[in-house]
């Protein structure tokens, strides 16, 4: 021992035993404030802990539903919704995006427009830890590459998502329009609730018109979900309600002869079944391939479609307005004889021009030295212009308006099609309020030959044409035929009642369409050049819609720039007595009605009186001939 | 008085030793051995689900285990004497080795803890090795003195546990550096110190905490203390190991979620589940029943080494068990007021439960030379 010699043995084991026990007091209380804070944690407040633990691991996850399909009247699909593999990056686990699309694009072929959709769609909102498709419809042999190098690229999966394809897609672009990924202006107007978990919305036509019944429901499951997002299981689900089908009264096969009856002409072509207003057929070329506006088209692609000088983009059926011309001419006959302006026997001399009372203004015929001595029946089929010059400028443009409004000039005339447009029905009333113009003489004269400030949609004419095939039942039309397959669609169309056209006598109106008859099947009439081969009774009407007018001057269409050229239009129906089919076809640029637009009109109406081309019922539409006749046509 | 009656009256005031005696051949404790292995196998049980690859951890940890216990065997053999002769070469060892740190040691983020050692040998952690060097160091110095210590050789004690300290804290690891100074500490405690001088160093630390706070503590260790003082400022950055750890422990309640089914720590929101945050996941699995459970065993341990250290028989033996048995709760106190949120997060992981090696080694090092200091009586009587 070099230090402490006293020691005393007891006395330190005592002083060792007295700080033992203060450290075993010690002990005791530490022990018992651990013991007080986990009571605290796991006692006390166990609920709001167990809540955080919950909130941490369960997640609601919305079930998109699937979009309702589309058929046409004989069940052929037209738009559906196909399983299509993609490539997603979520990008909240990439840390160089660049280099990851690098590393990607070594295993599967990545287009720099795929890129380019790519970027815009990471600017675009969206959910968290969301997936952002790089490139859709991977091949197999792509799949497989990614699932061998898919350890080495954090962030990246493949998914199987339902998309929108359209197997006519260049044949239907201007009636089902398309969808296309939800954007900020979709993201204002819809539910978001409603369509968490939903990435398409329909963008134009009917996909945008029938929006809320194709989208269906959303569903939603609860998911147990680790720290890095992915679901380990799932607790509850509530299916989603799929959207419901719709039926349509289009026929492809019709608007398939009705495409191609158009050539690659610029165009429109209006089917309509007189009886019920469904749609048969509703045709704007040039047409444009909806599936490439799904997944999001390049901007190459669009900027092609929307420059060209054809404007393919463009619904002529339902958005191009142009002035009637003659077409009006039947509907304005009933007017005339309607206000006793004009009797059926009147006859009025035809010198190839018009001159207003009073005035020196001249008014030309289309034809050069007139068609001498005509009555209202002969100026139809002649389509003489100065008959009606005549009778306008002496019912006035008020009357006028008046009595064609009945028809359906000036509004839109559909139940379901999106975007429709008015045209425009002048009138003193109107000029006033738009131009703030009085209304002179010289514009009833022009608004009776369809000229003027009058305009109107192939959709319209066809609507109006109805009417007088119907003999003044109006029947707005309409693409919806059924819902979910056989529930008739009249309650999710507008309740809108449109009473019949009542003016003039019974008489009248088949004096009218008597004369509409001769303009196919008269020796004179204007479209007697359609008429040979033909095995029913046909009504029509030619106009010739001016695009620009050069007053007083004699022009040669040749010389005239191929733009330049007047619209071809033609209005039909038949059979004549009892009419199944009507049918306004307007050919852009295309010069004379006669020559030009009622060919295509024959074309339609044969393929639908007289029953499709063989390889249109049989290659064309698989499988669409099981339950119908040759015509596929059902009363309704 | 002969050999044979002082054998026998020991043996007789120790009933267990008698009972078991192939346990006191082998110099173990029974009480000590069942309660360490009630430690070590429900830490196993939970290991298997705190782990991500189920069998392979908890055979990995009880290979370590199995090697801690034989050296726990081992240090159970030698005479306390022996320990008494080594104290101050270990000791003198142990500050050399350190400032070899300083001078050539390896490290990772900035401090250097890690010595290579020549000829392929592993690479030893000096500072670890002081946790147990400097409560040697200052049982030899004290236990040749008679106690309470005076004022003079309080100071001496002092300056042998601030100078493997402040060596510890240059590195800088000012975890570790704590607990080497407290484990001296705790043995001047049990020698005695006086109150008043207790007072005067509790004083002295509290006004030490600013000078620390501005000259000693790193970024990261601030930010610690003040995600502790408000873990909701910066819930998915630094208070994230802490809120989850939170909501593993309160959302087991009383009884907890059950065995394998704790969704913190399967779905990984809590980390460092398998190793410093251990007691989380045995707290969200087996509830306030398990909480309790295992910190009473813990405090059984310590007062059982606290028993074997008052009836040593040397002032050195009583001082060092003393001393083991202070710092091993200390280990269990932080770790637990850690993963709780009473501490900042500082990394101890829990005594003989947590995942990995070097841990369970040393530790059942110290309750090896417990053992020894227990059952060797006889023979340092004798």
């Amino acid at each position: 021992m070099s230090w402490g010699t006293l020691r005393n043995s007891g006395q330190e084991r005592e002083l060792f035993k007295r700080r033992s026990f203060v450290a075993i007091i010690a002990i005791i209380l530490l022990t018992g404030v651990l013991v007080g804070r986990f009571y605290y944690l796991q006692i006390i407040e166990h609920e709001t802990y167990a809540t955080i633990s919950d909130r941490n691991r369960l997640q609601v996850q919305p079930v998109p539903p699937t979009r309702g399909l589309i058929h046409d009247r004989n069940g052929v699909l037209l738009a559906e919704n196909r399983p299509v593999f993609s490539l997603t990056v979520i990008p909240e686990q990439v840390s160089d995006m660049d280099a990851l699309i690098e590393e990607i694009r070594g295993i599967v072929q990545v287009r720099p427009e795929d890129v380019e959709s790519f970027q815009r769609r990471l600017g675009e909102r969206r959910r968290p830890f969301e997936p952002v498709p790089l490139r859709y419809h991977l091949s197999e042999s792509e799949m497989a590459r990614l699932a061998v190098n898919r350890h080495s690229l954090p962030g990246v999966e493949t998914e199987a998502r339902l998309v929108r394809y359209y197997p006519y897609g260049r044949l239907t672009a201007h009636v089902l329009g398309y969808v296309g990924r939800i954007n900020e202006q979709d993201a204002s107007r819809i539910d978001q609730v409603a369509y968490a978990g939903t990435h398409y919305i329909g963008k134009t036509g009917l996909e945008r018109v029938y929006e809320e019944e194709l989208h269906g429901e959303v569903g939603y499951q609860n998911v147990e979900t680790n720290a890095r997002g992915r679901v380990m299981r799932v607790l509850e689900r509530e299916d989603p309600t799929p959207g419901r089908d719709l039926t349509l009264s289009l026929d492809i096969r019709l608007q398939q002869v009705a495409h191609e009856a158009l050539g690659d002409r610029r165009g429109a072509i209006v089917a309509i079944n007189p009886e019920t207003g469904g749609l048969l057929a509703q045709v704007s070329t040039p047409g444009f391939d909806t599936n490439k506006f799904v997944t999001g088209i390049d901007h190459e692609n669009y900027s092609e479609l929307r420059d060209s000088l054809d404007k393919p983009l463009f619904n002529r059926a339902t958005r191009g307005q142009y002035p009637p011309g003659s077409t009006i001419k039947p509907m304005m006959a009933l007017a005339g004889l309607a206000s006793d302006t004009v009797t059926q026997s009147d006859v009025v001399h035809d010198p190839g021009y018009y001159k207003l009372p009073n005035s020196s203004q001249v008014f030309r015929n289309w034809k050069r030295g007139g068609h001498g001595d005509t009555t209202l029946y002969d100026a139809i089929v002649l389509s003489s212009d100065t008959y009606f010059y005549k009778m306008a400028y002496e019912m006035g443009g008020a009357e006028m308006a008046d009595y064609l409004e009945h028809f359906g000039f000036g509004s839109v005339t559909s139940l379901d099609v999106s975007d429709e447009r008015a045209g425009i029905l002048p009138g003193p009333q109107w000029k006033r309020r738009v131009h703030g113009e009085p209304w002179y003489p010289g514009d009833s004269v022009n608004m009776g030959i369809g000229q003027g400030y009058f305009l109107s949609t192939p959709m319209q004419l066809a609507a109006t044409t109805s009417v007088i095939a119907n003999r003044g039942a109006r029947r707005p039309p309409r693409h919806l035929r059924y819902i979910d397959g056989d529930i008739p669609a009249r309650h999710l169309l507008p309740d809108v009642v449109r009473p019949p056209v009542e003016m003039g006598e019974k008489s009248d109106w088949e004096y009218v369409i008597n004369a509409m008859e001769d303009v196919v099947h008269g020796s004179n009439g204007t479209a007697r050049g359609i008429s040979p081969g033909l095995n029913y009774r046909m009504a029509g009407k030619t106009g010739t819609s001016q695009v620009f007018s050069l007053e007083g001057e004699e022009y040669d269409e040749d010389e005239v720039a191929e733009r330049m050229r007047d619209h071809a239009l033609f209005v039909a129906f038949a059979p004549a007595d009892d009419p199944e089919i009507v049918v306004s076809v307007l050919v852009e640029n295309g010069g004379s009605g006669s020559a030009t637009a009622a060919p295509v009109a024959r074309q339609v109406m044969d393929a639908w009186i007289n029953g499709f081309p063989e390889v249109l019922t049989n290659q064309a539409i698989p499988g669409a001939m099981e339950n119908n006749g040759p015509s596929g046509r059902d009363p309704q | 008085m002969s050999g044979g009656f002082l054998r026998q009256i020991t043996i007789e005031s120790d009933e267990l030793q008698r009972r078991g005696s192939w346990m006191s051949r082998l110099h173990l404790d029974p009480w000590l051995l069942l309660l360490l292995s009630l430690i070590m196998g429900g830490g196993l049980v939970v290991l298997y689900s705190a782990g991500e690859n189920g069998m392979a951890i908890v055979q990995s940890q009880a290979l370590r285990i199995g090697v801690g216990l034989l050296v726990m065997l081992v240090f159970a053999q030698l005479d306390p004497m022996l320990y008494r002769r080594w104290s101050p070469w270990l000791y003198m060892l142990g500050v050399i080795a350190l400032v070899l740190v300083l001078l050539f040691g390896a490290g990772a983020q900035g401090a250097q803890r890690w010595l290579a050692l020549p000829g392929g040998l592993p690479r030893v952690q000096p500072s670890e090795f002081m946790k147990l060097g400097v409560p040697l160091m200052v049982a030899w110095f004290l236990g040749r003195m008679s106690l309470p210590p005076r004022l003079l050789s309080t100071l001496m004690v002092l300056g042998v546990i601030a100078l493997p300290g402040a060596l510890i804290i240059a590195q800088p690891d000012l975890g570790t550096a704590v607990l080497v100074i407290a484990a001296g500490l705790a043995v001047l405690f049990l020698a005695g110190l006086s109150w008043k001088l207790i007072m005067l160093m509790v004083a002295a630390g509290g006004a030490s905490i600013p000078v620390l706070w501005l000259f000693v503590m790193r970024d990261y260790q601030k930010e610690r203390v003040l995600t502790l003082l408000n873990p909701g400022s910066d819930p998915l950055g630094a208070g994230w190991n802490i809120t989850q750890s939170k909501a593993a422990i309160g959302s087991g309640g009383l009884h907890g979620k059950g065995w394998g089914e704790g969704t913190q720590s399967h779905l990984d929101f809590l980390p460092e589940s398998h190793t410093d945050f251990i007691m989380a996941v045995l707290a969200e699995e087996f509830g306030f029943v398990g909480v309790t459970v295992l910190l009473v065993l813990y405090a059984l341990t310590v007062i059982r080494c606290l028993y074997i250290a008052s009836v040593a028989q040397s002032s050195f033996s009583r001082l060092l068990s003393g001393g083991l048995a202070i710092i091993f709760f200390m280990y269990v106190v932080v770790n637990v007021a850690m993963v709780s949120g009473l501490m900042p997060v500082v990394g101890v992981p829990l005594p003989l439960v947590s995942f990995g090696g070097t841990s369970i080694v040393t530790l059942l090092a110290g309750f090896g030379i417990l053992m020894a200091v227990h059952t060797h009586r006889r023979m340092l009587e004798s």
